[in-house]
């Protein structure tokens, strides 16, 4: 029983398969490879097995360096996996909620930060946070707190969560989107058929429509992380790429820039900055296969 | 009786968090906005108030329409954006389907293969990029830039596509195949209406990062021909004094085309609720 | 395959709109997007009076992406013919990769000083890949109408600053204008623009260069200790104050006095306030007084150019008197090195470029040389020295830190 050449295979394929190649994984993988290299003073790129590596993981110079952005980058994380994604799932499940009125104009409001630059939403929230020009001690205010407000972004201790706060203010409309896709995807007749039992719309959230969408916040969960572990605009138009205070906001996109591109006198160098973005690319690697071989398996046989 | 206290309770519950949660999304933007018609001043004397006589000013607006070139520059950010877009919403659905529908050998390393897109930062390759560019003489080309962008894009393309369409009923494939349909016909008539409201999520979330790209414009087409207008707002950005006024300017203008591309999108969503009634 | 080959033919033919940079057009690379209009509507239109069909395309990159950008297409073989240069080692490490042209016996070369040319030098003076264009002069802003009301002068020495300082505070305005957000003016402007009065301009940080004085002698630990005081002085929350916000809070009149540099002095009179400037306070009356005067912007030459003939021909004219004068007076705090007389016109950047008559000249104290190992030496005062300002970290243990960071590669300092 040999069945002919699947052609439409081929067909479908290869245009994606093409652009990608050329344009996107031939580079990094080339640019991968130079982390095994180590470029002299006139440009020249010598072998060099793992001297990158060992420089960055046992030269205190820069290993203490990178196990303080990979700290502040699992805090980073944190803050979007306990806030931005419930949130994002909350506002998602109001809005699949049958005769919210204004649904849709909501979806839009609530989608707008996204669409925004992040030149933009640096400068706007500097603003409002600014000790100075008191816009968020106005407003803290006019419910009695203001004495609590603080100069956030600028003390060690508090700048991290302010950026990670700003990032899911900006970015908790891709969970809200995707989740509110599969939600409306769940076919009414389940609904409907738990709704004559006589179920609540409490109960029917956890029991019916949350199992159905597990694949999705599955997925949800492991594009946030490979997002947070990639991030870096925000950060670097925020507080440059020092990440300061005293490193305190540093992530490992930033500190990548650093050593791939340099920053004011310090050099940047093609060879090590490779070295970084392939560590980088190997804590992705893990977070993405862990996600693949056990949490997806588990949600295939828990869906239909 | 009771039910219906509970569902207007339940409302009211809805409307309070989702306007609450608005007002918190759209404060800042309002701030935005309020303070692109004010002089520079009095943006930071009292950034809460609205433009008044006195404080009233297009200056940034001006200053932003006063490049000859500003227009060409949304033109410049649309071509990119919404080609870019269409390329990778077609062949990441074709391969997502491919990967997602057929077993076949290969299909595993295929996946991960294209998985390795979104795991690694593009500009790591810049270098390469541009070197690839310049040899196919396509440096300073809006071309260089959207095939950047669409081998950008792909990956998480493909990865979102496939796990919808595996929650797409077997029943449906096996019934056109039943009738002879060639694939061709299941992939375009069948499967892509199906996941519209999918196809569209993608496509809201794949333009932002490249309307808003700053980095590659900078690399492969700097040329005042083909600056995007993300590149363009950067002339305003200073080594020392930054022109908020003209960045606020252009910055908020720049975001309605995205926004009228984003309300296309999200029509395309909601008819995906309705005829979800095919189901 | 076919289908591909159509789909992008077809996309190349849509969008190939734009084509390459003509030929015989000379491209310039510059981080100075503030100096675009200047360059547009002055300098080059005076450089192609005297050489007409040259075109010259001024090509800024935001100063945050330029050293990037500029390696990348350098790297791509895309960059410009002329490249404004970064001091030291960011352009001594280009020149090395080839990256710039050498220039020494180069038309106009020869009305630059030495002193001028070190920054773009190889180490032993031999090759010169830049031509000097600008330096740029630290000191401090006084709002000239707080200071009459308060009956105040620009303090000369540190005890009658902190006077001054006082008395405004008394007054209920802000003494100084000085955050840490960016955390570079704590290094730039506070750091290398005060401390030269207390380790003697080039005296200390050529003592420090040949390894015969180290961070924690007494006169460097001088300096952090003097801004270790100033947390009193600043704006609430500064931590978190940005350099645009130091900006807005002395151009508005809120705040008396502003440590800044030379190249805000066109910022400050576009924004309409009345204000002098005073050089860093010594620590005694009578004492010399010293000042950062840094070589900022050079200018080279790509190699790769292919108009390398017109290219020299702009170089030379940027060493003219002409092209001094014009930058001088157009690019306000921004002073030609060149050997030409040129007469200043805005008060204030007179005043500052007659510091160098009473005042010793240095530059920042770890611009060469000393950036080039593990810990980045710049990098490493930014951090300790907006620590410092922000209460976070002793003098002693800042003097402390940059010490062992240095000794850890640099042999003269071990």
């Amino acid at each position: 029983m040999k069945k002919p050449f699947p052609w439409h295979i081929l067909v479908f394929l290869t245009p994606a398969f093409l652009i990608y190649a050329v344009f996107s994984a031939f580079p990094l993988l080339d640019t991968l490879r130079l982390g095994f290299y180590t470029t002299s003073e006139t440009g020249s790129q010598h072998f060099a097995w793992l001297a990158n590596y060992r420089m960055l993981l046992f030269d205190p110079n820069w290993s203490e360096g990178f196990w303080n952005a990979m700290g502040n980058n699992v805090k980073f994380f944190l803050v979007h996996m306990l806030i931005q994604n419930p949130l994002g799932l909350l506002l998602a499940a109001l809005l699949s909620m049958r005769g919210v009125r204004g649904a849709k104009a909501y979806q839009t409001l609530l989608f707008l930060p996204t669409l925004l630059s992040v030149v933009i939403i640096g400068f706007i929230w500097q603003l409002i946070l600014s000790p100075l020009w008191g816009v968020a001690e106005t407003l803290l205010g006019y419910v009695g707190l203001a004495e609590h407000f603080q100069p956030w972004l600028g003390q060690e201790e508090t700048a991290l969560y302010t950026l990670s706060l700003m990032s899911v203010w900006q970015f908790v409309g891709i969970p809200m989107m995707l989740i509110y896709a599969a939600l409306i995807a769940i076919p009414d007749e389940i609904i409907e058929a738990a709704v004559v039992e006589g179920a609540s719309a409490w109960r029917i959230f956890w029991t019916i429509r949350v199992p159905l969408i597990l694949p999705t916040l599955g997925l949800v969960t492991i594009l946030t992380f490979v997002g947070n572990f990639n991030a870096f605009d925000l950060i670097y138009s925020v507080k440059g790429a020092l990440a300061g205070p005293s490193y305190s906001t540093d992530i490992l996109g930033t500190y990548f820039y650093r050593a791939f591109f340099g920053y004011q006198s310090q050099l940047g160098s093609a060879t090590l900055g490779a070295a970084v973005a392939t560590l980088m690319f190997l804590v992705i690697l893990a977070g993405v296969g862990v996600y693949f071989f056990f949490v997806q398996r588990k949600l295939q046989r828990f869906s239909f | 009786m009771q039910h219906k206290v509970t569902r207007f309770a339940g409302s009211t519950f809805t409307h309070v968090i989702l306007a609450g949660y608005s007002i918190l999304a759209l404060f800042p933007i309002v701030l935005i906005a309020i303070n692109a018609f004010k002089d520079r001043a009095s943006i930071f004397d009292s950034p809460l108030s609205l433009p008044n006589a006195e404080s009233w000013s297009l200056i940034g607006f001006e200053k932003a329409m006063k490049n000859a070139h500003f227009f060409s520059f949304f033109g410049n950010s649309m071509i990119v954006t919404v080609t870019s877009l269409f390329f990778i919403l077609l062949f990441g659905a074709m391969a997502a389907w491919a990967l997602s529908e057929y077993r076949f050998r290969g299909n595993r390393w295929l996946m991960a293969f294209f998985a390795f897109g979104i795991m690694v930062p593009i500009r790591l390759g810049t270098v390469s990029i541009l070197k690839i560019m310049v040899s196919l003489e396509l440096v300073n080309t809006l071309t260089a830039l959207i095939l950047v962008y669409i081998a950008q894009g792909l990956p998480l393309a493909i990865m979102i596509l496939s796990e919808f369409m595996q929650q797409i009923p077997k029943e449906l494939k096996e019934a056109a195949r039943c009738d002879g349909v060639g694939e061709f016909k299941i992939f375009f008539q069948v499967i892509l209406p199906l996941i519209r409201p999918a196809v569209a999520t993608v496509a809201v979330f794949t333009m932002v990062p490249i309307w808003n790209d700053l980095w590659f414009p900078l690399i492969l087409a700097p040329g005042e021909e083909t600056q995007t207008i993300t590149l363009g707002v950067q002339q305003f950005i200073g080594q020392y004094a930054t022109d908020w006024n003209a960045v606020l300017a252009s910055l908020s203008l720049a975001v309605l085309p995205v926004l009228v591309l984003y309300m296309f999108f999200s029509r395309q969503l909601i008819r995906g609720i309705t005829a979800g009634a095919v189901k | 395959m076919k289908h591909i080959r159509l789909t992008q033919g077809a996309l190349a033919a849509a969008l190939l709109t734009a084509g390459t940079a003509q030929a015989g057009t000379l491209t310039i690379e510059s981080w100075r997007v503030d100096d675009k209009a200047l360059w547009e509507e002055v300098l080059i239109p005076a450089f192609q009076k005297k050489h007409p069909g040259i075109q010259i395309k001024f090509s800024p990159t935001a100063p945050t992406e330029y050293d990037s950008a500029l390696q990348a297409r350098l790297t791509g073989g895309t960059a410009g013919d002329l490249i404004t240069c970064r001091p030291f080692d960011k352009s001594l490490d280009l020149y090395k990769k080839s990256f710039l042209e050498k220039l020494d016996g180069k038309g106009g070369m020869q009305n630059f000083p030495a002193s001028a040319k070190v920054a773009w030098q190889s180490d032993d003076g031999k090759d010169t890949f830049c031509m000097p264009m600008a330096s740029v002069i630290h000191g401090f802003f006084y709002n000239k109408k707080i200071f009459k009301e308060l009956g105040l002068q620009p303090p000369k020495t540190v005890a009658e600053f902190h006077k001054a300082a006082d008395a405004v505070k008394k007054a209920g305005k802000t003494p100084i204008a000085l955050g840490t957000a960016d955390q570079w003016e704590a290094s730039q402007i506070v750091f290398t623009g005060i401390g030269p009065n207390y380790w003697k301009g080039e005296e200390g940080r050529k003592a420090i260069v040949a390894g015969s004085a180290k961070f924690t002698d007494a006169p460097y630990v001088a300096a952090w200790t003097e801004m270790s005081k100033w947390a009193p002085y600043l704006a609430k929350g500064y931590s978190a104050q940005t350099y645009g916000d130091t900006q807005n809070l002395f151009a508005s009149g809120r705040a008396a006095m502003v440590p800044a540099g030379s190249w805000d002095i066109g910022y400050y009179n576009q924004q309409g306030v009345d204000f002098g400037a005073f050089p860093p306070p010594v620590q005694k009356a009578g004492d010399k007084c010293y000042i950062s005067d840094h070589t900022d912007l050079g200018i080279g030459v790509n190699p790769k150019s292919k108009n390398k003939g017109d290219a020299y021909k702009f170089l030379e004219w940027v060493g003219s008197q002409e092209f001094a004068d014009l930058y001088t007076n157009k690019v306000t705090g921004f002073f030609s090195l060149s050997n030409h007389l040129i007469a200043v016109k805005d008060p204030v950047a007179k005043s500052m470029i007659d510091w160098r008559k009473t005042c010793g000249s240095t530059i920042r104290l770890n611009a060469q040389i000393l950036n080039r190992g593990e810990p980045n030496m710049e990098t490493e005062l930014w951090t300790v020295n907006s620590a410092v300002l922000n209460g976070k970290m002793t003098p002693k243990a800042a003097a402390e830190r940059i010490q062992a960071g240095l000794s850890k590669w640099y042999k003269p300092a071990k």
